[in-house]
């Protein structure tokens, strides 16, 4: 399904460096529009590097990136407006609202007062969280967070959302919701690139990569993984590549 | 500008609903003022004196009324003996010990020179020589009038002084330093809150959310500190009345060169405060920093030891001392009346220190590391 469609994220040979230390080492890999994404690796391997990059968090140190059709090192405006991005931190501002968050994070994309309106009202029902809309943030459960998180991380409508280890903390069931939730709007073109340390969520993602030290071991469907290392689960196909 | 909008209003959200913001805000500036002015005080209201009379004549219980009869002083007679007027001294119980000579009124009587011994606890130099010299004028006093009453004749000192004192005549420390303390509210604000505000989203975390936005730089700035700016000079309105109507103060010349200057300052102030944030990871490292520039700017900027008398390196330093500008002006402004060119200098100044400050705090924060 994706080598026909639109390659939304490309990347060739890159490399990032923290002086001698390579963290990225000649990544290759694309994304196609509407794919869910993982991205995997022990830590350390460097996934949130290659993915702070891709957000324009952090400059590579070579290598040609597009992202949205825009190109890594002149067009990194641009490209944050295409892009939502949520950290391992859920970066909500705990003593405003759950509207004041939302307004806030709308307000500096740009969005209009009616838009931010509009938004909010629809991702709130989406997760049926209407009648918290003036809750204070830090009254509330992490799961619930995490998925206001998500809400506000995609309040601008970007084509690509980064996901850094968004589930980091929760209980399965809360797990699977955030999952239904990504679902949902993958379904609606969202691209979702994530990284993750839940086999049980990598079988959701429609391709893998990972990484080990720096590089891509393996990239392909998890299907195509398990049955090339012969094995039953992603689970195995990780510890196998990861302690090698 | 909308964005900058939406930046101000979620600052002002969290300072109010933030437990402490409000009252660091309002209240300790406000105590600050209130103790600082009163305590921080060069008079020396009591003087604490052992006299040893060793002569208990007429002459010596004169000199002794002399010192009763002054408000700086209050005199204990019953001390046994120097040891133990030298162990209150040690304790610091006493701050002065006079010895009066056995034959003090005799020798006098005889137009001989008498020499009375004075020892002062200088410790603290200042308090010290102050204590001295208002002993030595009572001395002085007394000793003009054994003079006119042993030879009859009226003497007079040849040469008097008539002196008044400008700008501040009944010499209120109030006066001189309520000005300077103001400073130091803007300042706190400025440095303190603006530093501590930027490193605590880092904290959190939220700046990388920040960062993944489109915003720019100059505008998430702007969002950032006008907030401040506009408590800050809140706070110097709320000071000028305190200053004025409470501590009467006055407020000489054009209170709206006041709020130029202090405008200016802040930008000032804020921009080295965010300077410090980019370079601290937590808000300690960010009080900590701050804390040891304030500490230096105060200490050198004459709000508590004139400037002018600083060797030559510490009054060159100054000159990059923008509390030091500003505690020039509003002492100019306020107790003399100074117009706009009169402190013209100082305005331009701090004018390019504020761009400077600014344009560096913009080029150091980083979207992208």
């Amino acid at each position: 399904m994706q080598a026909n469609q639109t390659k939304i994220i490309i990347v060739e040979n890159l490399v990032k460096k923290f002086g001698s230390f390579i963290a990225n080492d000649n990544l290759t890999f694309d994304v196609a529009k509407g794919e869910i994404f993982g991205f995997l690796g022990a830590n350390g391997a460097g996934k949130t590097t290659a993915m702070k990059i891709l957000c324009g968090l952090s400059h590579p140190s070579s290598g040609r990136v597009t992202v949205a059709g825009y190109d890594i090192y002149s067009q990194t405006e641009k490209i944050k407006r295409s892009i939502g991005y949520m950290s391992q931190k859920f970066s909500l501002y705990e003593d405003l609202t759950v509207y004041e968050n939302f307004r806030f994070y709308g307000g500096i994309y740009g969005l209009s007062r009616s838009m931010i309106l509009d938004q909010t009202q629809r991702l709130l029902s989406r997760l049926g969280m209407s009648d918290y809309k003036d809750r204070v943030i830090k009254t509330l459960p992490l799961g619930w967070k995490q998925k206001l998180a998500f809400s506000v991380a995609i309040i601008h409508k970007p084509a690509i959302v980064f996901l850094d280890e968004p589930t980091g903390g929760v209980d399965p069931v809360t797990r699977r919701q955030f999952w239904d939730l990504i679902y949902e709007n993958a379904h609606e073109g969202l691209t979702v690139f994530i990284t993750t340390h839940y086999m049980d969520e990598a079988e959701y993602c429609n391709r893998l990569s990972i990484m080990v030290d720096g590089r891509i071991k393996a990239l392909d469907t998890p299907s195509a993984l398990k049955e090339r290392f012969s094995c039953n689960s992603m689970q195995e196909v990780f510890i196998r590549l990861a302690r090698n | 500008m909308r964005t900058i909008g939406y930046i101000i209003q979620k600052e002002f959200i969290q300072i109010f609903r933030d437990r402490f913001m409000p009252k660091i805000i309002f209240l300790v500036p406000l105590l600050q003022l209130l103790i600082l002015s009163y305590t921080a005080t060069f008079e020396i209201k009591q003087t604490r004196i052992v006299i040893l009379d060793n002569d208990h004549s007429v002459e010596s219980r004169k000199l002794i009324s002399l010192f009763q009869g002054s408000r700086f002083f209050s005199c204990s007679l019953d001390v046994e003996g120097m040891e133990v007027a030298e162990r209150l001294i040690n304790t610091r119980k006493v701050h002065q010990v006079l010895v009066i000579p056995h034959g003090f009124e005799r020798t006098m009587i005889n137009r001989e020179p008498v020499t009375i011994q004075l020892i002062t606890d200088a410790v603290d130099g200042s308090a010290g020589a102050l204590r001295s010299a208002y002993a030595q004028s009572i001395v002085q006093r007394y000793s003009l009038d054994i003079n006119t009453r042993v030879t009859g004749l009226d003497i007079k000192p040849p040469l008097v002084a008539t002196w008044s004192f400008w700008y501040n005549p009944e010499l209120h420390y109030t006066t001189f330093m309520v000005p300077g303390i103001l400073v130091l509210l803007v300042t706190i604000i400025g440095l303190f809150l603006t530093g501590i505000n930027l490193v605590r989203e880092k904290e959190m975390g939220t700046i990388e959310q920040i960062n993944v936005t489109p915003i720019r730089k100059i505008q998430f700035i702007a969002g950032k500190l006008i907030p401040f700016w506009i408590i800050g000079l809140i706070e110097l309105t709320f000071g000028l009345i305190l200053a004025h109507f409470f501590f009467d103060v006055p407020i000489l010349g054009n209170p709206a060169i006041i709020y130029l200057v202090a405008a200016i300052y802040l930008v000032l102030i804020m921009g080295i405060g965010l300077i410090i944030s980019t370079v601290s990871d937590t808000q300690q490292q960010s009080m900590f920093i701050s804390w040891f520039f304030l500490v230096l700017f105060i200490l050198m900027s004459g709000l508590f030891t004139p400037a002018e008398s600083m060797p030559a390196w510490a009054q060159i330093f100054n000159r990059i001392n923008p509390i030091a500008y500003f505690i020039q002006v509003i002492r100019l402004v306020m107790l003399k009346g100074s117009g706009l060119a009169d402190v013209s200098h100082q305005v331009i100044s701090l004018s390019i220190y504020a761009v400077a400050s600014i344009v560096i705090a913009v080029r150091r924060y980083r979207k992208t590391s």
